[in-house]
């Protein structure tokens, strides 16, 4: 489990450092385009630098306020409330705030940069519809999030994607109107390898960063459900809750496409329908099949 | 040359050691810390039963062996010695003569409906999952101590050092038992 853990940490930091990789790949293509390799690199990491430096201290806030979530009143949410109290004494985690989010629908994510400043919000669905048991397994999926660090990797995994996503775009609008720089003498510049392979790297690298994004968010969900039972050493809550996600249809209206990776049950529609998906597909998916977690967990 | 080599060397053990031992006293201090956390759920708990008692006698105060047993188990548990063990079987009692409370409430939807009743059952149920969540974050702490403490090398100079090993919390016997269903 430990050794698990571990393992985990040694991943995101490679996941980072290869983002890191990929942005002054794409930078460098992005300033062969502009004349200048090296400022083109400067300019895409202090750009990345930047946005991870803002995400890491509003992140959490934004993605409240995008699910538009409300802070869940002690009295009234006692049960909810004592669940998350009881989990932290159980991990020795700090308690995070608790929010609500007005939705049918049963889903549930944790956001924050470290497990003192961090926040687990449930849905008003996920109340109606699981009992003590099966949300205190849900709850303590979400605070593994947050003892793991994921709710942080996927903060900065997040952003560093949005980076490129941006540059590349950028790069590409401007080798359309310029088209591909023309020499004062109207020849097409197209004899430079180098121009080629940028664009091939500008083409690549959105999608090579999406696929990263999405592989180590499943590794981590995977984590995360095991760690959840580590704390409630009770797998069959977490199980059941699962299961009842799984047959649950509808749709979470509050996420959209960038917090899809931070809820427990990916929220959009037509995943996850019986687990079968094009290969292409799971590539991008940032949750394995439920189907697949419940087996795994059938066995602890 | 010889000299620095020594010197090096006795360094880098020094350096280690202190490494070590800080590391054995933030796990002791955290064993501690789980310790108490023990005792602060379960003080919430005989604090809660008053009340509960109050409010059961509103609707059922002729059940009075039942009540009874509550109240003793609760001064029980305040005496109980500040062992590991001792707290347990105190614990034990309270717990299975709380069970027989809540069995009891079932016969009077009255207070079943009561608003009161319902908050303090939730939050006895709360603090009773916080008392066993506790105590498995002790027992958490106390592996992870001793692994660190009988570690080679650490357990050389551990034992010199004043690092005992610790005592896990366990359930006596009874508890261990399935409880048998009669109809």
């Amino acid at each position: 489990m430990f050794e698990l853990i571990r393992s985990n940490k040694r991943r995101s930091v490679a996941l980072i450092a290869s983002f890191v990789v990929i942005l002054g790949m794409v930078g460098a293509a992005f300033g062969l385009y502009i004349g200048n390799g090296l400022v083109g690199t400067i300019v895409a990491l202090v750009f990345s630098g930047g946005m991870a430096f803002a995400s890491y201290w509003k992140a959490d806030k934004i993605a409240l306020a995008v699910s538009r979530a409300y802070p869940a009143d002690p009295v009234q949410y006692q049960r909810l409330h004592n669940l998350v109290e009881g989990l932290c004494i159980a991990s020795g985690l700090p308690k995070p705030a608790v929010y609500l989010v007005d939705d049918p629908a049963p889903n549930a994510f944790a956001t924050g940069r470290d497990p003192k400043h961090a926040a687990i919000a449930v849905t008003t669905g996920l109340l109606e519809k699981l009992n003590r048991v099966e949300l205190e397994g849900v709850l303590a999926h979400e605070l593994s999030h947050i003892r793991n660090y994921d709710i942080l990797i996927s903060t900065l995994a997040v952003t560093l994607v949005g980076a490129v996503a941006l540059l590349t775009n950028i790069a590409v609008r401007m080798m359309w109107w310029n088209g591909g720089r023309v020499n004062r003498d109207g020849d097409r510049d197209g004899g430079n390898p180098l121009a080629i392979v940028g664009l091939v790297l500008l083409i690549f690298a959105p999608i090579i960063a999406k696929a990263m994004q999405a592989t180590i968010s499943r590794k981590r969900e995977t984590l995360a459900d095991v760690s959840a039972c580590q704390m409630t050493r009770y797998p069959p809550g977490l199980i059941s809750a699962l299961e009842k996600l799984r047959d649950d249809g509808t749709v979470t209206h509050a996420a959209s496409t960038a917090t899809a990776h931070m809820w427990i049950e990916q929220p959009m529609a037509g995943v996850g329908d019986g687990g079968h998906l094009s290969r292409w597909n799971k590539m991008f998916d940032t949750h394995p099949p439920l189907s697949e977690r419940i087996a795994l967990l059938r066995e602890l | 040359m010889g000299i620095w080599i020594l010197i090096g060397v006795v360094a880098v053990v020094v350096l280690y050691v202190i490494v070590v031992y800080n590391g054995l006293i933030r796990s002791r201090n955290q064993v501690d810390n789980a310790w108490s956390q023990i005792d602060v759920q379960l003080k919430r708990r005989i604090d809660l039963i008053p009340n509960l008692i109050e409010t059961v006698k509103g609707y059922a105060a002729h059940e009075k062996s039942t009540l009874e047993a509550v109240i003793n188990a609760r001064n029980a548990a305040i005496a109980a010695p500040g062992t590991p063990a001792g707290q347990a079987a105190a614990d034990n009692i309270l717990t299975g003569a709380l069970k027989n409370l809540f069995a009891l409430s079932e016969a009077y939807p009255d207070l079943k409906a009561n608003q009161n009743f319902l908050a303090l059952q939730e939050e006895l149920t709360a603090t009773e999952g916080r008392v066993a969540y506790s105590r498995q974050f002790y027992n958490d702490s106390v592996l992870s101590y001793n692994n660190k403490r009988q570690a080679f090398p650490a357990v050389i100079f551990a034992s010199i050092l004043k690092f005992e090993n610790k005592e896990y919390f366990e359930t006596d016997e009874a508890s261990r038992e399935v409880p048998k269903v009669q109809f």
